[in-house]
């Protein structure tokens, strides 16, 4: 008897619930850090990114206006389903940042414990943004946070997952679309984590995650007409200023991030919550 | 026309205490700026009103250097509830010079009295008074315990709201800990620097507060400064889209309050009278110098016929002519450059087939004005259905259904503000939720209050202005 020969799996992009190749029909060989092959990964175009962009704003209507409780559901239920794989994910995380179980486990742990604490976010953002606004006349104003839109984020390149989802979930728990371009390194995690998404009642479309280059995907999230905010953690510092000067020319919200990746373990807080909304005041007179 | 006669009812011009030379504002002293010297005018007239020296772009270099040494030496030190008292003498100051201030504002932007009076100056002072309190209660405002303020902030403003935008910017920054240099519009800035008078009767440290008059190179100069930490920008799309690609890559927080083209919805059981002076006040308020303007009026078509007979009834007897007149709705256009700008946008509402109604009203032979207009018959793809045009002229659509009016009101890349005119109550929060705007008007238009967030979606710009909200801009969180 010989051993059995294991059934070696194709890696592919998500894109509007559903797991395509690259329309360009590209893939890149990903390593361990040692250099040790494990797959080759979907190498993704600038026609995916406008077929993921496309995806993400028709998916944003129902899920902005999804209940606050509802989107609270479903990233709890994220987490679920991600900790039903952990083993998995230890291995992917262990095999692409070369590190040991042990710590692999405590980022996996980490990395389901965040969709657990934006899961709580979803309804409760409103109440810590909003406001009843005591303005000097006979009306009644408040303002509430709305989501942006549809989002481009450029995952962290190093952590592989805990990174990717510290940059994701708050991007969702407000009720904007993703469209996310994993780490080019080290992307299966990345794709695992959307085989999570697509059996969790996370509506299709409301995350894409697409493995390929930031350098060259980057500018095409970035100029987009359809994308309204642009997350550059995943670029290189020095290619951070072109991204900026081509959402410019839409107006898009980019995000300031630090040159260094940030350490992913330390916890989190609204700040990447609070950058995914606008305040939308509204005003109605009183009387009789 | 002609149902009653007024009289004229002129405010007093010497109450403005005219100067005939204005000088930037620099380290808590007027000096003489290095750029060409500028003559301001009045819109209403064409006459000028003063000479005003401009800085260049090594002035620009003082201003920020004292900024700079005002905020690390004594502003940035200073406890919040000291700030604060400066924040409300500025405030009192504001409102014992009032009638200067508006008289003032009016000979220089061409604005109504009656707005510059009861709207304009009164609004500044609150914003004074309600960032006062804010000074040292900033631990509460949600950031988190003891935020930072950024340093210094490069700020420019436009020329439809002059004072007002003013305290917009530097009421908050300087409640936050923030020291500022600020351009005023090229042909608006005088009230900045009677502003910059009251700084001084405040006794406001030197250098927190610098004025710096002069065209959009020195706002450019500022706003690409070295040392500046913070840009703040209301204006067009088109110069907010330049300041953010001209500072990409930098650390500077940015905001912006840019263009709009907002859609102003009607609906068949709406109180039309009310809704038509809603529709005035939110067309032709300031001239339509309001970026917020309810500039595209969607009427459900039903009723489109007996709206726009009431409208243009409505409009007929508004008042054109004199700024100083108590009697004027309908001021002056700020600039030559502005008026042929609204010429050519209403010339290709003509061209492209649009329905033009215009009001008889007696207009000036001097001065820049122009007549309220309503295009009817306005299709989307019209440019006086997509552009700003930042003049008194409104452009009617309709619709039949509610899904169609947020379909309309949502077709444009802009998202500042919107209005809804219905009798029921869940169809305005429905709409509230449904329009892409960030401030939505129901059964009102054009309210503004500090306490009260302002700002836009999308190509409208990012950041709001006011509030707890309102905050965030100034602080490093």
């Amino acid at each position: 008897m010989s051993d059995r020969i294991s059934v070696a799996k194709t890696y592919k992009l998500y894109i509007g619930g559903k797991f395509p190749r690259s329309e360009s029909g590209r893939v890149y060989p990903v390593t361990d850090t040692k250099g040790k092959f494990l797959a080759n990964a979907s190498h993704a175009s600038r026609k995916d990114v406008r077929d993921a962009v496309s995806a993400a704003r028709k998916a944003f209507g129902g899920w902005s206006a999804a209940t606050a409780y509802n989107r609270g559901q479903v990233l709890y239920r994220v987490a679920e389903m991600l900790e039903g794989r952990r083993e998995q994910f230890v291995a992917e995380v262990s095999a692409s940042e070369g590190v040991a179980a042990k710590k692999a486990q405590s980022l996996v742990d980490a990395s389901i414990d965040r969709w657990v604490w934006y899961a709580g976010w979803t309804d409760k953002i409103a109440t810590v943004l909003g406001a009843a606004n005591p303005v000097a006349g006979p009306y009644f104003s408040f303002t509430v946070p709305e989501p942006t839109g549809v989002v481009g984020v450029l995952a962290p390149q190093q952590s592989s997952l805990l990174g990717l989802v510290s940059v994701l979930a708050p991007v969702l728990a407000t009720g904007s679309t993703a469209v996310v371009v994993s780490s080019a390194d080290r992307p299966l995690p990345a794709i695992t984590l959307s085989e999570v998404l697509a059996t969790s009642d996370l509506p299709g479309g409301v995350a894409n995650i697409l493995t390929g280059r930031a350098s060259e995907l980057g500018p095409w999230l970035a100029s987009h007409g359809d994308v309204n905010a642009l997350d550059p953690t995943g670029a290189e510092p020095s290619a951070r200023a072109d991204l900026a000067r081509e959402a410019a020319g839409t107006v898009k919200r980019v995000l300031t991030v630090p040159d260094a990746e940030p350490d992913w373990t330390a916890d989190a807080d609204i700040a990447r919550l609070r950058r995914y909304l606008e305040a939308k005041t509204v005003w109605h007179p009183l009387g009789v | 026309m002609g149902i009653f006669e007024y009289a004229p009812a002129p405010e007093s011009r010497d109450l403005a205490n005219l100067k005939p030379h204005y000088r930037p504002f620099v380290n808590g002293e007027f000096v003489d700026g290095s750029g060409e010297p500028l003559k301001t005018i009045n819109p209403a007239t064409e006459e000028v009103l003063a000479e005003v020296g401009t800085a260049s772009v090594s002035d620009v270099d003082t201003a920020v250097k004292a900024a700079r040494k005002a905020y690390n030496n004594v502003w940035s030190k200073m406890p919040g509830s000291e700030r604060a008292k400066y924040l409300f003498r500025i405030a009192r100051l504001i409102q014992e010079r009032s009638r200067e201030l508006a008289v003032l504002e009016s000979l220089d932007n061409g604005k109504p009295i009656k707005e510059s009076r009861d709207s304009d100056v009164p609004t500044a002072a609150a914003h004074f008074f309600y960032h006062a309190g804010w000074a040292d209660k900033l631990d509460y405002a949600g950031y988190g315990p003891n935020p930072k303020p950024l340093g210094v902030a490069g700020q420019v403003i436009p020329w439809n709201f002059p004072l007002l935008m003013l305290a917009w910017k530097i009421a908050p920054a300087l409640a936050t800990g923030n020291t500022v240099v600020l351009k005023p519009a090229e042909t608006t800035p005088l009230t900045a620097l009677v502003f910059a008078e009251i700084c001084q009767q405040a006794e406001l440290p030197p250098g927190v507060v610098n004025i710096l008059p002069g065209a959009g190179d020195i706002g450019a100069a500022l706003v690409g400064h070295g040392d500046v930490n913070k840009v703040a920008f209301t204006g067009s799309t088109e110069v907010g889209k330049a300041i953010q690609r001209q500072i990409a890559g930098t650390s500077k927080k940015l905001t912006l309050e840019l263009g709009g083209k907002a859609a102003n919805v009607v609906f068949d059981d709406a109180p039309l009278d009310q809704a038509v002076e809603g529709i005035v006040n939110g067309i032709f308020f300031n001239q339509g110098h309001v970026c917020c303007a309810g500039s595209r009026l969607l009427v459900q078509e039903s009723i489109a016929e007996e709206l726009l007979e009431k409208l243009r009834y409505r409009v007929s007897t508004l008042r054109l002519g004199d700024p100083l007149d108590k009697n004027t709705d309908v001021g002056a256009i700020n600039s030559a450059e502005q008026l042929a700008k609204i010429k050519g946008l209403v010339e290709s509402g003509d061209a492209e087939g649009a329905q033009r109604w215009t009001s008889p009203c007696p207009v000036p032979e001097r001065g820049f004005f122009f007549a309220p207009t309503v295009f009817s018959d306005v299709q989307q793809s019209m440019r006086i259905a997509r552009e700003e045009i930042f003049g008194p002229v409104l452009s009617v659509l309709t619709f039949r259904t509610p899904d169609e009016a947020v379909t309309k009101a949502n077709n444009t890349p802009y998202g500042l503000s919107a209005g809804i005119w219905t009798e029921k109550g869940s169809r305005i929060l429905w709409m509230a939720n449904q329009l892409r705007a960030g401030v939505v008007w129901a059964n009102t238009f054009n309210r503004f209050d500090p306490a009260a967030p302002f700002g836009g979606y999308q190509e409208s710009g990012f950041g709001r202005e006011g509030g707890r909200t309102g905050l965030e801009a100034y602080l490093d969180v």
